[in-house]
């Protein structure tokens, strides 16, 4: 028994987040879920699951593919529709590119990053959805601290910094004209850390490439990226095996590894207490350019 | 590190570019080791390629491109920090006069609020702003941040000074809770160690007054409500009955077996069952978000209050309110607004303005009462059906409003029931 009625902060962010997510289904009308196999989009899930219980999560999950994912990532995602029973719908950047939709970039460092926000936003016109519910966090990099929790996109699926709405309370404002809609970032005061030590409280399965394991990568501008068809590698960027594991988990092209030997999530906590480095240094995506992040965002990548 | 046991505490940062408030944070980011290293060679690159000595630590703070070419700060930044103890989010809110809406919005959710005094130039107008949005919008605690302590020797008297200077007009304000610490960012005087420059400072450092100031009572505990957020029915084989009512505590302690009234309704019956994923809990509080099953199979709907019936809150369609203004267009008197309070929402008339308050010397003015942007005043509301409220001083849930243009659907005041 909880003698003096206070919460530790993990059950504090989580009531938080339970929270706007029951928001989400009272003030949209067609919500979706942007899954993409990473942890964040795994606890968002998660927490979804809890606030609606013992009801199934009322809206569907959505996943871009790019067509580069790690199989990993597809073998949990199916798994756990099978599990909870959501509703899922897949958006295929390679369908995109075969139906001539979208064109593929080309050379070394050919990620599919643009062509997943061109896919996600013509999947979001398909299935008319007014809220996108997303796992993006504001201790990531900038402009992410600005973020609110309904980030309000106009027509074009734009992010305006300066046409946000202030959110004070509980109070959320999600009223849109028609056309426009809402991502909801149910994980906005979540950090890395927080994440982890709740996934690990409350005893969260999570994908194997997210724990030690044996795999072939190479080195490229000091990351570690996977040694598979999808990346094109020079000559002298010799494969070798090695234990490693990702932070992050994205498209292959653009996820960096980690030498580590964190075998389970307590060590994964102990290992991100003693990093000295973000979790979005070890994506490729991010280190175009130091504003990589915002311009994304403007497009309406998240 | 023992993190089931970690507190969450809130606090909001306002200031001047110039009284040192983003190095402060940039500091405590720093010292706490909150800093990686990646963020740490952006920040040094900067500060070579703007040509500045050392590393900027002021420079982590900056967020939007526009305001790192401009040099400002345009909003409310959210910051975290953690240490074994207890976990920080920071609300970082430029301190202009023009910027009263964003030190309002990052006030509304803090335990604590973080004023910035640079020592050698004491109390000035901002500090009084500061200190009178905390104060109107009941943050608990008040930490005095006496700061740059090193360009005036880490004189007591300065400290003295400025501590007396502010109690003098602190006691017209409603703040429970103020403590004062003489530090310097730059240098790290007093932020997470303690400083051998003052020793005659015998309170705490910045870091161990944040660690350990007592959350504990901020929430109310007293006055059972809860509004009803979403109504969950499973209609499944399993729970084919079920009907639960989901929500979070805005107050008060709910328990199983509790006789409750439910408003509007006014119907009593008992709290048969308070559910959540992990199984059945035997009570809920604040700011617990769970769900809750009446006894009997009344029909209540989103913006419904489930409250205690030997506790009930004021029920009415007029309302008194302090309100802030946000929006570039000015309020319209007699102009009608939806207003957000709790889960529910309705429309509103605004039928008078008091007066406008004028946050630099509190004067109320009752003859200009154009309530442009970032002005506050108090006004008189009329609601299209009742609301369930406190009074904002006993519960900052349930006495809090918002009022959104309903042609730009944007979020025009926030308000805070008299």
């Amino acid at each position: 028994m909880d003698f003096n009625y206070n919460l530790n902060h993990l059950k504090e962010l989580e009531a938080e987040s339970m929270f706007v997510l029951r928001e989400v289904a009272a003030q949209f009308e067609n919500p979706v879920l942007l899954f993409s196999g990473g942890k964040d989009s795994i606890l968002v899930t998660y927490l979804a699951m809890k606030a609606f219980y013992p009801a199934r999560i009322p809206f569907p999950l959505l996943h871009i593919d790019t067509g580069h994912n790690f199989q990993e990532t597809l073998d949990y995602r199916d798994e756990l529709v099978e599990r909870t029973g959501a509703r899922l719908i897949v958006g295929s950047v390679q369908e995109a590119i075969d139906q001539g939709r979208v064109v593929e970039e080309k050379g070394l460092n050919a990620s599919r990053n643009f062509l997943q926000t061109a896919v996600l936003l013509e999947s979001m016109e398909k299935g008319k959805y007014d809220a996108a519910i997303g796992g993006a966090r504001r201790d990531e990099r900038k402009p992410a601290p600005k973020e609110r929790f309904f980030s309000h996109r106009d027509e074009f699926g734009q992010w305006d910094p300066k046409n946000q709405r202030p959110e004070l309370w509980n109070l959320f404002n999600g009223k849109k004209n028609i056309g426009e809609h809402f991502r909801i970032f149910p994980i906005s005061n979540w950090t890395e850390l927080d994440v982890w030590q709740y996934l690990s409280m409350e005893g969260v399965n999570l994908p194997s490439l997210y724990f030690a394991h044996q795999r072939e990568v190479f080195e490229r501008d000091g990351m570690l990226l996977a040694a598979s068809e999808v990346i094109q590698r020079r000559p002298t960027e010799i494969p070798f095996e090695t234990t490693v594991r990702f932070r992050t988990i994205g498209d292959i092209t653009c996820t960096g590894a980690v030498k580590s030997t964190a075998g389970t999530i307590d060590d994964v906590i102990d290992e991100i207490a003693a990093s000295r480095v973000t979790e979005r240094g070890t994506r490729a995506d991010d280190k175009r350019s130091e504003t990589a992040m915002e311009d994304r965002k403007k497009q309406g990548y998240f | 590190m023992d993190y089931k046991h970690s507190e969450l505490l809130r606090f909001t940062t306002a200031g001047n570019v110039d009284d040192g408030k983003s190095t402060l944070i940039g500091r405590l980011l720093y010292d706490s080791k909150s800093i990686f290293e990646d963020q740490l060679e952006a920040v040094q690159k900067a500060s070579e390629r703007r040509g500045e000595e050392g590393v900027n630590l002021a420079l982590l703070t900056d967020g939007l491109k526009a305001e790192r070419e401009q040099g400002i700060t345009i909003d409310v930044a959210y910051r975290y920090f953690s240490t074994p103890k207890r976990k920080f989010i920071i609300a970082d809110t430029p301190g202009h006069t023009q910027y009263t809406r964003n030190m309002v919005t990052g006030a509304s959710t803090a335990n604590v609020a973080l004023i910035l005094v640079d020592a050698r130039t004491g109390i000035v107008e901002q500090t009084r702003r500061h200190a009178f949005i905390a104060s109107l919008l009941q943050i608990p605690h008040l930490v005095i941040c006496i700061n740059k302590m090193d360009l005036v020797d880490f004189s007591e008297e300065v400290y003295t000074n400025i501590k007396e200077e502010f109690e003098k007009f602190s006691y017209k304000l409603d703040v429970k809770d103020v403590s004062f610490i003489p530090i310097s960012a730059l240098k790290g005087d007093n932020i997470v160690t303690r400083s051998e420059n003052t020793p005659w400072y015998g309170g705490g450092t910045l870091l161990y007054t944040l660690e350990n100031v007592h959350i504990g009572s901020d929430h109310n505990f007293i006055d059972a409500r809860f509004p009803v957020q979403f109504v969950i029915r499973p209609n499944n084989d399993e729970f084919h009955d079920y009907r639960g009512y989901a929500g979070r505590v805005a107050g008060g302690i709910l328990k199983k077996g509790d006789e409750v009234t439910l408003l509007p309704s006014g119907f009593t019956t008992k709290i048969a069952k308070i559910d959540s994923h992990g199984g059945e809990l035997a009570e809920a509080f604040p700011p617990m978000s769970v769900t809750v099953l009446l006894e009997d199979d009344y029909d209540l709907s989103r913006g419904d209050m489930i409250v205690r019936t030997h506790n009930q809150p004021n029920v009415s369609q007029d309302l008194e309110v302090m309100i802030c203004w946000f929006n570039e267009r000015p309020l319209q008197l007699n102009g009608k607004y939806a207003i957000l309070h709790t889960t529910q929402e309705a429309r509103c008339i605004i039928k008078d303005i008091r007066y406008r308050l004028d946050i630099n010397t509190l004067h109320r003015d009752v003859d200009d009462t154009t309530i442009r942007m970032n002005d506050i005043a108090r006004v008189v509301l009329r609601t299209t059906k009742p609301l369930f409220f406190d009074s904002y001083r006993r519960n900052r849930i349930t006495g809090s409003i918002i009022l959104v243009d309903e042609s730009t659907n944007e979020t025009v005041a926030a308000g805070m029931i008299i």
